[in-house]
């Protein structure tokens, strides 16, 4: 029996492939992983990976927060091995796992179903960039065993040019993880202006992958100067190129420049992906169209614009004149508009949808509240009086986590828990799935919120002592990391345990009207058995239920029976 | 579209394996290579973007020691290179086309003509990059070396320098408070008028072996890929129906040119 046979038979345009040929299971052993070109593998591989830099990455984030249980000297950890602890946490985290995260493993995975294509545009380019990454992270991870660096994760000079830490691998294999990005990046734009099928034009694209393309030119356009900076780096360490050294005429301030002229775009590399999937998942579970395609679309580029123009808000009090520094928090304001024009569309979608509240559309909502935060206390920093008093408190500290946790890793979890059952062909438990979810969100709020209150009272972030008067907070703090972190143990077995025993996925689980949801559970080897037809990809309110199926199928057009 | 359609069927059979399984065609390939290829030359653009700032940067810092310090660089070696770079750009633009027009012979030849330059211009490099070392005209903390009071007394072994060097000052004015957010102008510098050579010279060396340095490494990469090309075009693999690799290499060749053509006139013709 073909598939398509047995889509005929009612079971969903495709329904689940475990049992027939998939790209699981199209070829078998490790090299056929190991040499794929197909762009789902690759993906695979990419969370693989990812997840484990997150994991790694989160080990140091509750050893730290360990340590600051108590204000004075802890046995746990002396102060040189806590600085390269944040360090590496930071460095891991951003590196890594965040600007990697959304774009090379779900981005990956299903910016070509999306688009009816049956793979990325350079498909030896894209194995080459998850190549890139491994090469990448095993030379910053190797700077761990050489002389984990403790510069905290913005190596700023003179610091960085003269502590005795491993900072050239480090930088080296931050370097090389940039030309991962800058590949991948690349790859997703020729394969979204080359490979789109007939009829979706530009304004019928879903919107992640409106996400995906902004995140895509900031990564090819900011990434060079990142790699740049980290060559000047390299060679001041190892040359002494005197470019960052004042006692030689160069200039320290100069590497925050370049560095932020990166770092801050990339801050958009990280958020842009995640509105992305949140576009689509927030019309998906409030069974309704989008409100306002072409405002969420232009958004995403708006603030892909907007993102290089903001780097001098890191600087406010490094020396940086008084009218850059206006001219830097106006533009950083500027930011807010598009990044308010989404919300408010998002919000707009959910009124008077009929809300499903599954497992996904808890992280919608969590996303909805924890990126507002964390975006409205982005105002306070960017405000230049207010900002005197914030910088490197924990209030900094804890409006970014706010944005890259509460924003990206949210949206993340989101979009894994909506698109599992494509990628694996299983569903996971939905009762342990709003456990998970709410475990993460209550950890999250209790670990960084706190340090709002403690940041706004003034202490200082990074310092391995604090005053007593702290310690409150602090303890509330890390009590909340042990939350978050329990959540994230409820959410890797039962997503481990779906990969054994999940109920079979059907084609669409949860009423999607975008293409990938149009092929079965797993995906075959080239994406679709036939070409499916391009429609709008909101048009949610075309799938309807069916018992039979235990997922969605297309409402039948007047006269024709359902199903098919 | 009729002429796509007559190019692929032409190709069938042939050359068919060189199209991927997920392009409907060959035209949407070779597109997308090429469309690859511009994205990537855009990403080395602001690579090099980088130190073209910082080049701005410390110039308008120092706008003295770059006056004083450009006059070290060989013109006449610098004005050679840049022809033999431009001829090289030459030779790859008739190789694509000796490629398009499916002539293997003379198409190895070009390519070989364009490695032969590319080595030409390395070598030219490496002279120029020899005497700097001898004299310890060299970047940041190496730079050690002796610089006469005053510029006629250059060490002997550089061509005597124009008298007007007294007169000969940067157009641009020096910034009277630097920068703003960039470091501060540093020590004084020498005071209009006086003689004797200005503080941070080694800044000049730092930045001009950055920006030479790394367009070298560049050279010596599209040398790589140009022989990588001779050993395809000699297994027969370019015709009319298939040229993209050649093309692409070219395209980087001609950014490798572009770039040495800003080079030249940033660092050895300063006034």
């Amino acid at each position: 029996m073909t598939g398509i046979e047995s889509g005929a038979a009612g079971f969903g345009q495709g329904g689940n492939a475990l049992g027939r040929d998939n790209y699981l299971n199209h070829e078998r052993g490790i090299k056929s992983w190991l040499l794929t070109r197909d762009h789902k593998r690759i993906g695979v591989m990419y969370l693989v990976v990812i997840l484990s830099s997150f994991f790694l990455g989160g080990i140091f984030a509750e050893l730290i927060r360990t340590k600051l249980l108590t204000p004075g000297n802890s046995a746990l950890m002396k102060a040189d091995t806590y600085n390269q602890m944040f360090t590496l946490h930071g460095a891991i985290m951003i590196f890594l796992f965040v600007i990697p995260g959304i774009p090379a493993s779900l981005g990956n995975f299903v910016l070509p179903l999306m688009l009816g294509a049956k793979d990325v545009a350079f498909p030896r380019l894209n194995l080459a960039s998850f190549y890139l990454w491994v090469g990448g992270a095993l030379l910053a991870l190797g700077s761990m065993v050489t002389g984990a660096v403790d510069t905290g994760w913005t190596f700023y000079t003179p610091y960085s040019t003269t502590t005795n830490t491993n900072v050239i691998m480090m930088v080296a294999g931050i370097f090389v993880l940039g030309f991962s990005s800058i590949f991948t990046g690349l790859n997703f734009v020729v394969t979204i202006h080359k490979l789109r099928p007939a009829g979706m034009t530009w304004f019928r694209m879903p919107l992640f992958l409106w996400g995906i393309y902004g995140t895509a030119i900031i990564q090819i356009m900011a990434t060079p100067v990142l790699g740049i900076t980290l060559l000047l780096l390299i060679a001041e360490r190892a040359l002494g190129i005197g470019i960052f050294d004042p006692a030689l005429g160069g200039d320290p301030v100069l590497f925050q420049h370049f560095f932020w002229f990166y770092s801050h775009p990339a801050v958009y590399i990280m958020i842009l992906p995640a509105m992305g999937v949140i576009s689509e998942l927030v019309s998906v579970f409030s069974r309704k169209h989008i409100f306002g395609y072409s405002f969420i679309a232009m958004s995403s580029i708006a603030i892909a614009v907007l993102s290089f123009l903001v780097w001098g808000h890191h600087m406010f009090v490094a020396g940086q004149s008084t009218l850059s520094s206006m001219i830097f928090s106006f533009l950083t304001f500027m930011v807010a508009i598009p990044s308010a024009v989404k919300v408010f569309n998002w919000l707009a979608t959910m009124y008077k949808g009929s809300i499903w509240l599954a497992t996904p559309m808890l992280y919608v909502l969590s996303f909805l509240f924890l990126f507002g935060i964390g975006g409205l206390t982005g105002l306070f920093l960017g405000a230049l009086a207010v900002d005197v008093h914030l910088h490197d408190t924990y209030f900094v500290v804890a409006h970014f986590h706010y944005v890259m946790f509460g924003g990206t890793v949210i949206a993340f979890l989101g979009g894994l828990h909506y698109w599992w059952p494509k990628m694996f062909g299983r569903m996971y438990s939905e009762f342990w799935g709003r456990i998970g979810a709410l475990l993460v969100f209550v950890g999250f709020n209790t670990t960084f919120f706190t340090q709002f209150v403690m940041g706004s009272h003034g202490a200082p972030r990074r310092s391995y002592h604090y005053q007593p008067q702290f310690e409150a907070y602090h303890r509330l703090s890390t009590i909340g990391a042990y939350i978050l972190g329990v959540g994230f143990v409820v959410i890797a077995v039962y997503l481990i345990h779906s990969l054994l025993r999940g109920r079979p996925a059907p084609a669409n689980p949860w009423g999607g009207a975008t293409l990938e949801w149009q092929t079965s559970s797993p995906p075959p080897h080239d994406n679709f058995e036939s070409t499916p037809a391009v429609g709008d990809p909101y048009d949610v309110e075309a799938w309807t239920w069916d018992g039979a199926v235990g997922g969605f199928v297309r409402r039948a057009p007047a006269g024709q029976p359902a199903g098919s | 579209m009729a002429a796509g359609a007559t190019r692929e069927g032409s190709v069938a059979g042939t050359h068919a394996h060189h199209v991927a399984h997920h392009f409907d065609n060959a035209e949407q390939q070779f597109e997308s290579g090429k469309l690859g290829m511009w994205i990537f030359l855009a990403t080395e653009i602001l690579l090099f973007g980088g130190l073209f700032c910082a080049y701005a940067v410390y110039r308008s810092n120092h706008p003295e020691v770059f006056v004083y310090a450009h006059r070290f660089l060989d013109t006449t070696l610098g004005a050679v290179n840049t022809a033999v770079l431009i001829c090289s750009s030459f030779t790859m633009a008739l190789a694509v086309r000796a490629a398009q027009l499916g002539r293997r012979r003379q198409l190895l030849g070009l390519l070989g003509t364009t490695i032969a330059l590319a080595a030409c211009f390395l070598g030219i490099k490496g002279v120029e990059y020899e005497q700097k070392w001898k004299e310890g005209l060299l970047w940041g903390a190496h730079f050690h070396a002796k610089l006469a009071p005053s510029p006629p007394a250059l060490p002997q072994t550089l061509p005597p320098v124009p008298a007007a060097a007294g007169e000969e000052r940067s157009l641009i004015p020096p910034a009277a408070i630097g920068p703003a957010g960039l470091a501060r102008p540093g020590r004084p510098t020498v005071a209009e008028g006086s003689e004797g050579p200005p503080h941070d010279v080694q800044v000049f060396f730092a930045v001009y072996f950055l920006m030479t340095g790394l367009h070298g490494i560049h050279v010596i990469v599209g040398m790589a890929l140009l022989s990588w090309m001779m050993v395809r075009a000699g297994r027969g693999e370019f015709g009319p129906a298939y040229v993209t690799p050649v093309d692409l290499t070219g395209l980087y060749w001609h950014l490798v040119d572009l770039i040495w053509i800003f080079l030249f006139p940033l660092l050895y013709l300063i006034r």
